[in-house]
């Protein structure tokens, strides 16, 4: 048994909002919940004017595959339910997703609750179902989300300017000894080829690097 | 003494035994310790309940510690492993329909030849086997994948490791999800009862002396706590000892049936306690010597080198740094705090904390600590394979 549930974004309505809720795909939850009373309480605490794309899996037989298949953004599960250790293999970092988990908790656990916060790895939902508990916890948790994301392809920018230094670098270096000229014309020569090719500096540089290799 | 109190988390499994017999029997109060035992719904939960300070000490799955060690799993605090609380206890099984294959092809499921019963198993799968476990740094896991690529079924292609939370595993073979599972009573009886599987061997088949759970404790808090740590340890070692004698076995079983521990029928629990196993819904019985251990052979003393196995095995399969792996995990089992309490009461202990694993191919008798003769047990692995740590 399994439904989904989108929740179109109600606040789209209106022109000034539109333009940025275009540039963001709609948040993806799965909602682990065998009981269909309860699922409907968290699809209603979760319904407020913010664009998600809801699913409930109620058979948990199937979850690690329907999971799979949706590729949520967030995993929404009771503490107290079994299907916790399933999302912890799928959220392992060699697992097949990367995605924080929010879990509700029925009782009263903050303790562990902030604690597993500031550790980053999960949300953890305090006391019942009550929008007003639910919302600022999911809140913090798609925050996270959203700054791991960021903080990844941050990460991989830098990492690609790095390269594409030393790329350059050693280009300049194969020019400046061919042609007996300075660093500056190097750089010079690699970045008119670049406009006059259309291509990036970075290609340029890499093509000549590996040629210079292949050559010998 | 005054009496201290300890918040425990145990999986409500009958290798839950140690730490439920411990407070039940009077074997904490005599330490002068009274353990508050908190059921959990889920290994990471009661992981994170221990890692995160709600509980003191954790009934876990041996290579949970040695996979937080390797920085693959878990938020908080690091565990290391003071007691084994069981050897083996698990059972692996197949759904219906590769049974039927199974038996069609003339398996004649005698529940003990791991070889055999897994050339069965291969043959009689189109398509990926996909195997059940409990989570994905268990014992179950690690036997799973060291029985079938013993036998040359190659992962990941061909063979699918998922983790089925226990309770769950009947569903999962029921509804088509896996193939086969590898459990802990009293879940593969259930599997049974409810005639969706048939049992395939004990995981004592695959290893003879696997550690399947440890007490667990934060890293730390052994040697912060050593007067409470060195009571619980022997309390705990006190009621293995119980446990592995014939009125342990059957006591234990009316005990643990309550609701506050496992809460189902006390004839599934007697099962796995007797080594009585019905292995399907016909009612077929096998008996399996040593289905599960609590204290025979130096059970509770969490060798390095099995730590060492588990880190290697766990390395290779995540393309971690082998010889790192086996450092990090070997100091994770913690045999130095374990000997440390149990010699304070004059228990006596095998003299060494690493061996070769899998070297006793039977019953083997030798010179303890103290100096007399005591006897560990057969610890083969099922294609005669041995594991040398390299820091014996």
């Amino acid at each position: 048994m399994e439904f989904a549930l989108n929740v179109i974004p109600s606040g789209g309505a209106s022109g000034e909002r539109m333009g940025l809720e275009l540039m963001v795909a709609p948040l993806s939850i799965v909602v682990v919940e065998p009981d269909p009373d309860r699922a409907r309480l968290i699809i209603d605490a979760l319904r407020d004017d913010t664009n998600y794309e809801i699913h409930v899996v109620a058979d948990r037989a199937s979850l690690a595959r329907r999971i799979v298949q949706i590729e949520p953004d967030l995993v929404l599960v009771d503490l107290a339910d079994p299907s916790r250790d399933i999302i912890e293999e799928l959220t392992l970092a060699s697992g097949p997703l990367e995605r924080p988990v929010a879990l509700f908790v029925d009782r009263t656990d903050t303790g562990l609750s902030t604690a597993a916060i500031e550790a980053g790895l999960s949300a953890y939902v305090v006391d019942g179902l009550t929008q007003a508990r639910v919302k600022p916890v999911l809140d913090a948790a798609i925050a996270r989300f959203r700054l791991m994301q960021r903080m990844r392809a941050e990460l991989a920018e830098t990492k690609r300017a790095l390269e594409d230094r030393k790329v350059i670098d050693r280009a300049k270096g194969l020019l400046m000894r061919a042609r007996g000229i300075t660093e500056d014309e190097a750089y010079s020569l690699l970045r008119k080829t670049a406009m006059d090719q259309g291509r990036r500096l970075p290609e340029v540089a890499a093509a000549l690097v590996t040629a210079a290799d292949l050559l010998g | 003494m005054r009496v201290a109190t300890l918040n425990i988390g145990f999986v409500p499994l009958v290798d839950a035994a140690p730490v439920i017999v411990a407070q039940e029997m009077g074997f904490a109060a005599a330490e002068g310790l009274d353990l508050r035992l908190h059921a959990a719904p889920s290994w990471a939960s009661a992981r994170d309940a221990l890692s995160f300070g709600q509980v003191d000490a954790a009934h876990m799955l041996s290579p949970v510690p040695v996979a937080m060690a390797l920085g693959l799993a878990g938020g908080g605090a690091g565990l290391e492993a003071v007691s084994v609380l069981s050897a083996n206890g698990t059972v692996v099984g197949v759904s219906e329909r590769i049974a039927d294959r199974m038996r069609g092809a003339g398996h004649p499921f005698d529940f003990t030849d791991a070889t055999t019963a897994g050339r069965a198993l291969i043959a009689a799968t189109d398509g990926p086997l996909r195997i059940g476990v409990p989570f994905p740094f268990s014992m179950h896991a690690e036997l799973v994948y060291y029985w079938l690529s013993a036998l040359g079924l190659p992962s990941p292609q061909s063979l699918i490791v998922r983790t089925v939370p226990p309770s769950l595993m009947p569903d999962a073979i029921g509804a088509g999800e896996i193939d086969a599972f590898c459990v802990g009573e009293p879940w593969g009886s259930k599997v049974v009862e409810s005639g969706v599987g048939h049992l395939l061997l004990p995981g004592a088949a695959i290893w003879a002396f696997a550690p399947e759970k440890v007490l667990a404790t934060r890293q730390g808090w052994a040697e912060a706590e050593p007067e409470r740590s060195a009571r619980l340890i022997r309390a705990v070692w006190r009621a293995g000892q119980w446990l592995d004698t014939v009125d342990g076995r059957s006591l234990a079983a009316d005990l643990m049936a309550r609701s506050a521990y496992l809460g189902i029928a006390p004839e599934l629990i007697e099962r796995a306690l007797s080594g009585r196993l019905t292995i399907g819904h016909a009612g077929e019985v096998r008996t399996v010597h040593r289905f599960i251990g609590f204290h025979d052979g130096a059970v509770s003393l969490p060798w390095r080198s099995q730590a060492a196995w588990i880190g290697s095995r766990i390395a290779a399969r995540t393309g971690l740094d082998r010889a790192h792996a086996i450092q990090a995990a070997a100091a994770v089992f913690r045999s130095d705090i374990h000997r440390a309490a149990l010699t304070q009461a004059g228990v006596d202990l095998p003299p060494a904390s690493a061996r070769i694993e899998g070297a006793l191919q039977r019953d083997t008798v030798v010179t303890s600590q103290r100096g007399p003769q005591m006897t560990l047990v057969r610890d083969a692995f099922f294609d005669g394979g041995t594991f040398d740590p390299g820091f014996l």
